[in-house]
């Protein structure tokens, strides 16, 4: 308790960080990822060649290979001015975990939105065709609603995976969750139980989500 | 093609997506375009950036480095299974004195971050070399997803399954090794192998706690100055690397679905959805 206790000026803004990452690059992803979920299901084969092709190339590279992208080998390609980033290295850093953490993240959630629109039977849509529903209608009372159901357990688990995954940008000179053990030890605390507290931390915000998203898939289950 | 969103085109249609293709295309090219053309400003693609890959040393350096890096996969991958298959007998014990710590010990191992798990055993217990802690990290964590999958592919099966078994006389140990695990392991398979592609990527975390794998040599091939500190070559062949391993796993992963969808004799698991839950939560 007294390592908490005594340095919760790092607890505080570490744990504060880590759920701001969070929540900015689980809006990014989930932008950039329904974007490229609209490339795979589209009607041109070139858009489906590219996006299917992005999340090949991602799905399969270390998530830790892509921060190191961002943080040491980005920078030499001169395309950003690091003064773009408030000039200090810490806030270049900040952007470059983002970047990594989005565009990795992305091609995850393209492939649950994908994967929940293939769960709707062919037929639903060719009968509203058929009914003379136009596209939109189409997408908004047929298609989508049941996507949804489909989707939205296995993108609680996408989420939770991002919330953890935030957690490598300690390697990267981030300061958050991860990195907080490592500063503690420059004060000469014990890194154990420091480290204990952060686990603690994850496991009190990812457990209720699990719970949540277990009890979405078992109500919501039932309609097909 | 008719896909669930649209319709098979008519003539119009096919108009339009042609002038779609192109505008596609423009935009892939110059895309592309855009990430060549900077690499060849930045001097990317100069000789002496790519010097390094002539010297016999630096090749044999990056195969030791990646033969770490598939050891620590390897024990990963061996304990990760072997922790699977012990918690997920557990969870699926009658005994609450078994199922409750399984469970506990389950979900605690799949809620904290890998990272911190590893830091946890290196910095925090100090278990010496950092290979024992990546392998070990990767072993909790994995192996607690693996639990999950094995218990989802068992309990996926139809109840007449373990019916009839227990009707032939079988006892809970028999039911389970004999009728109920080939069965769940078989339809369980891609989603394993996705585990275990996870599991591979999952060897780079050994770089933050300076395990000498693939990602740890490339920071410092590329900091070398005689080669002209060549780290975007490096990352793009390291990552080439990566890209290729996993690759070969997933096609091992789709070859055996399609040989298991052939065969009659495996049971169509009656949520495929939850399988690529487990898998979806182990990115």
């Amino acid at each position: 308790m007294d390592v908490l206790l005594d340095n919760l000026d790092l607890y505080g803004p570490g744990f504060l960080n880590t759920v701001e990452l969070f929540l900015i690059s689980a809006v990014g992803s989930l932008v950039l990822g329904t974007i490229l979920a609209m490339l795979r299901v589209a009607p041109v084969p070139v858009f489906r060649f590219a996006g299917a092709a992005y999340v090949t190339i991602v799905r399969n590279t270390p998530l830790t290979l892509v921060f190191f992208f961002f943080a040491f080998a980005f920078p030499l390609l001169g395309i950003v001015d690091a003064g773009t980033f408030g000039g200090s290295a810490s806030s270049y850093y900040w952007a470059a975990a983002l970047a990594a953490l989005i565009l990795y993240t992305a091609a995850f959630v393209c492939e649950v939105i994908r994967s929940g629109i293939n769960t709707v039977p062919v037929g639903q849509a060719e009968a509203s065709r058929a009914l003379g529903l136009t596209f939109g209608q189409m997408l908004g009372s047929i298609v989508l609603p049941q996507a949804t159901r489909a989707v939205v357990p296995p993108m609680m688990s996408t989420l939770i995976a991002l919330l953890k995954n935030t957690t490598i940008a300690a390697g990267f000179s981030v300061f958050q969750a991860g990195s907080i053990s490592l500063n503690l030890s420059e004060r000469g605390e014990n890194q154990l139980i420091g480290l204990l507290w952060v686990a603690l931390f994850f496991v009190v915000l990812v457990i209720p989500m699990t719970l949540l998203q277990r009890s979405l898939e078992k109500r919501w289950s039932v309609a097909r | 093609m008719s896909s669930v969103l649209f319709d098979v085109p008519g003539p119009r249609a096919r108009m339009r997506h042609r002038a779609y293709a192109v505008i596609g295309i423009a935009a892939l090219v110059a895309a592309v375009g855009f990430v060549v053309l900077r690499f060849a400003e930045s001097g990317q693609f100069e000789g002496s950036k790519w010097d390094w890959l002539q010297y016999e040393k630096v090749q044999l350096d990056l195969l030791s480095a990646l033969g770490n890096t598939l050891k620590a996969f390897a024990a990963g991958a061996v304990l990760a299974l072997l922790f699977g298959a012990v918690f997920a007998a557990g969870q699926l014990s009658d005994h609450a004195v078994f199922r409750v710590p399984s469970m506990a010990v389950v979900e605690f191992f799949r809620a904290v971050p890998l990272v911190v798990l590893i830091f946890v055993f290196h910095y925090g217990v100090s278990l010496g070399a950092p290979f024992y802690s990546v392998v070990l990290g990767l072993t909790l964590y994995n192996g607690s997803v693996l639990a999950e999958v094995f218990r989802a592919g068992v309990l996926s099966l139809p109840r007449g399954q373990s019916e009839a078994a227990y009707a032939l006389g079988m006892r809970k140990t028999q039911v389970m090794n004999l009728v109920l695990l080939p069965q769940a392991v078989r339809a369980m398979l891609p989603a394993i192998i996705s585990q275990l592609v996870v599991l591979l990527k999952d060897t780079a975390l050994g770089f933050l706690i300076t395990y000498e794998e693939l990602l740890y040599y490339a920071r410092y091939l590329g900091s070398i100055f005689e080669f002209g500190r060549p780290l975007v070559p490096v990352t793009i062949v390291v990552a080439a690397v990566y890209i290729v391993m996993c690759l070969l796993l997933t096609w091992l992963a789709k070859t055996l679905e399609k040989r298991n969808r052939r065969s009659k004799k495996v049971i169509e698991a009656k949520t495929p959805q939850a399988a690529e839950d487990v898998v979806a939560a182990s990115v």
